[in-house]
């Protein structure tokens, strides 16, 4: 793994930063990933070290790159759906939603009521559900072990609800084009009452065990902070800029889907801009996705969970057995898919990592021309270089945890 | 649309719309980092994302789409923009916007990438995403979707 270098003995003494090594000093060089643990996924870092300090950080990309943008390319525009889901494989119902939006609204599709509620609580309960993943990764990675299996306990809960509506636990690819995939499975509320009407039990049980804890404050308070400017020049979003203090939110500002009738909350109070912060808002927020998922839920109006729209959206299957019309269209749809009118679109949405936005242009086709994914975890690891620099070995874990990136979502 | 924006830009700006209620304009290649200057010192603090679009086999090939976003540091009005620009085929070259934005390093390392357009100026001209020794541009509409045989540098 690791390998010791040996600095040129001519080092101009401001080659590297402020406090450059003497002259001849050794720098180490280390090379972090891609399969170690804490790099969450497939990261490579390059850290020159020297003794305990980061000179630089230099992270290495392309891991879990697939192609998810060519290959939407040749997919119509339905099928292009079941790629969304398939990079960040955490927020898999943000990804669908994010694209959905996007082409709706380049088709001018009004989505019924009670599919853009259902929106609202599947996002919520994805958000549930990538927070555990975190916290429970990141407590793990300070050594607090038994907060994985808690997290994950509570994980399988919300997996279960996924494979409930949709069939799939991950790739759910429930949130389509004109509304939902599948409408709402026969007692599904009282499965989803009974998960969040139990969920901030569990909550007060994790911070029970984290928020008083000294060495969890120890590692985390004070470490891993970044000039706020310097964030938002970075492209950082989504909790890691609230943590920052600055109350940004696509759900408030840029609501879509219904989400301002649930007036959501945004974490204020917390803005020290450090590990411990952003850990802190992240526990608010899945409080805050647990009242959400539940008045959604409630809220749940009746009626189609799809658009009608019959040239997009696919017919009953009883009527596309016994209606000519329906067998058409049915066949139609299949064959060719549908056609969305030459345009482009950028609707961005909020995951649980910051600022989803699909870039979607169209020249009129039955494909989409080009996809370009705006992913929140691309544009917060852009900060790993400046988070890291100057900072000790021993934090960079820690700092690393709070980013929460996902790497598919990354490299795409 | 805030026409505002439009006035003070004023002949940069070769087209503007408003499609979708989503604000869009087209400004030479050469005049980037102007516009994008401009825009910055007007607000928009964040660059959300820069897209590169392939129109083979129409010319000018390139399209490099920034989205700017107006992010008030203490809540407010938000406001998004689109700025669009054409770069030819033959020589696909434009100024790197980093010196603006440091954020727009991994984006326009991705565009250098997947499409081959080079940014001037750039700090960290490199491949981003395909491994070092890849020959070719994936994202290019001429580059077959099941591309070619594996062709790795260290293999030859």
């Amino acid at each position: 793994m690791a390998d010791t270098l040996v600095a040129p003995a001519d080092l101009a003494p401001d080659a590297l930063s402020a406090e450059a090594p003497r002259k001849g000093k050794r720098l180490m060089t280390l090379n972090m990933g891609p399969q170690h643990p804490s790099t969450h996924g497939v990261l490579r870092i390059v850290l020159e070290l020297d003794g305990e300090t980061i000179v630089s950080a230099k992270p290495d990309l392309g891991y879990l790159h697939t192609g998810i943008e060519k290959e939407m390319e040749v997919k119509t525009w339905q099928q292009a759906v079941t790629l969304t889901d398939r990079c960040d494989y955490l927020a898999n119902l943000s990804n669908n939603l994010a694209y959905a939006l996007g082409v709706e609204k380049m088709l001018g599709l009004e989505v019924p009521a009670k599919a853009q509620v259902s929106r609202v609580m599947l996002c919520e309960l994805t958000r549930i559900n990538s927070h555990l993943v975190w916290l429970g990764t990141h407590a793990l990675d300070m050594g607090a072990m038994s907060m994985f299996f808690y997290c994950m306990r509570e994980r399988e809960e919300v997996l279960k609800l996924f494979e409930m509506f949709s069939g799939q636990r991950m790739m759910t690819s429930y949130i389509r084009i004109g509304g939902l995939a599948l409408d709402h499975p026969r007692g599904w509320d009282k499965k989803v009452k009974a998960f969040v009407d139990d969920f901030p039990s569990k909550i007060d049980q994790y911070e029970s065990l984290l928020d008083n804890n000294p060495i969890w404050k120890q590692r985390t308070i004070g470490v891993g902070a970044l000039d706020v400017e310097r964030m938002i020049a970075l492209g950082v979003s989504g909790p890691m800029i609230r943590a920052a203090g600055v109350p940004w939110d696509v759900r408030v500002d840029e609501p879509y889907s219904s989400y301002e009738k649930f007036g959501v909350r945004v974490p204020t109070e917390f803005t020290n801009n450090d590990v411990y912060d952003r850990y802190r808002v992240r526990m608010f927020e899945l409080r805050e996705s647990c009242r959400l998922a539940k008045a959604a839920m409630e809220a749940m109006p009746e009626g189609p969970f799809q658009a009608d729209a019959p040239k997009i959206v696919l017919p009953d299957r009883e009527k596309m057995k016994t209606q000519m019309e329906s067998l058409i269209y049915h066949f139609k749809i299949v064959t060719e898919g549908f056609t969305v009118p030459a345009g482009e679109v950028y609707v961005p949405v909020e995951s649980p990592r910051g600022e989803i936005a699909y870039y979607i242009v169209s020249d009129g086709g039955n494909k989409p021309y080009r996809v370009h994914m705006r992913t929140p975890s691309f544009g917060n690891l852009q900060a790993l270089e400046a988070l890291f620099d100057r900072k000790s070995i021993a934090d960079s874990i820690a700092t690393l945890g709070s980013m929460d990136f996902v790497l598919g979502d990354t490299d795409r | 649309m805030d026409n505002s924006h439009i006035a003070a830009l004023g002949g940069l700006v070769l087209e503007a719309s408003d499609t979708l209620n989503e604000a869009t304009v087209h400004v030479a290649a050469e005049k980037i980092i102007e516009v994008l200057s401009l825009l910055k010192s007007r607000g928009f603090n964040r660059l959300s994302a820069v897209s590169g679009v392939d129109w083979h086999p129409r010319e000018p090939r390139f399209e490099l789409v920034y989205n700017l976003h107006a992010l008030p540091l203490k809540g407010g009005k938000q406001e998004r923009i689109r700025v669009k620009c054409r770069v030819s085929g033959a020589a696909p070259e434009i100024a790197s916007a980093v010196p603006v934005w440091e954020g727009a390093g991994w984006y326009e390392r991705e565009i250098f990438d997947l499409l081959g357009v080079t940014f001037t100026g750039h700090p960290d001209m490199r491949r981003l995403l395909m491994p070092e020794g890849w020959v070719g541009h994936p994202l290019r509409k001429d580059f077959p979707i099941h591309g070619h045989k594996y062709d790795y540098a260290e293999n030859k």
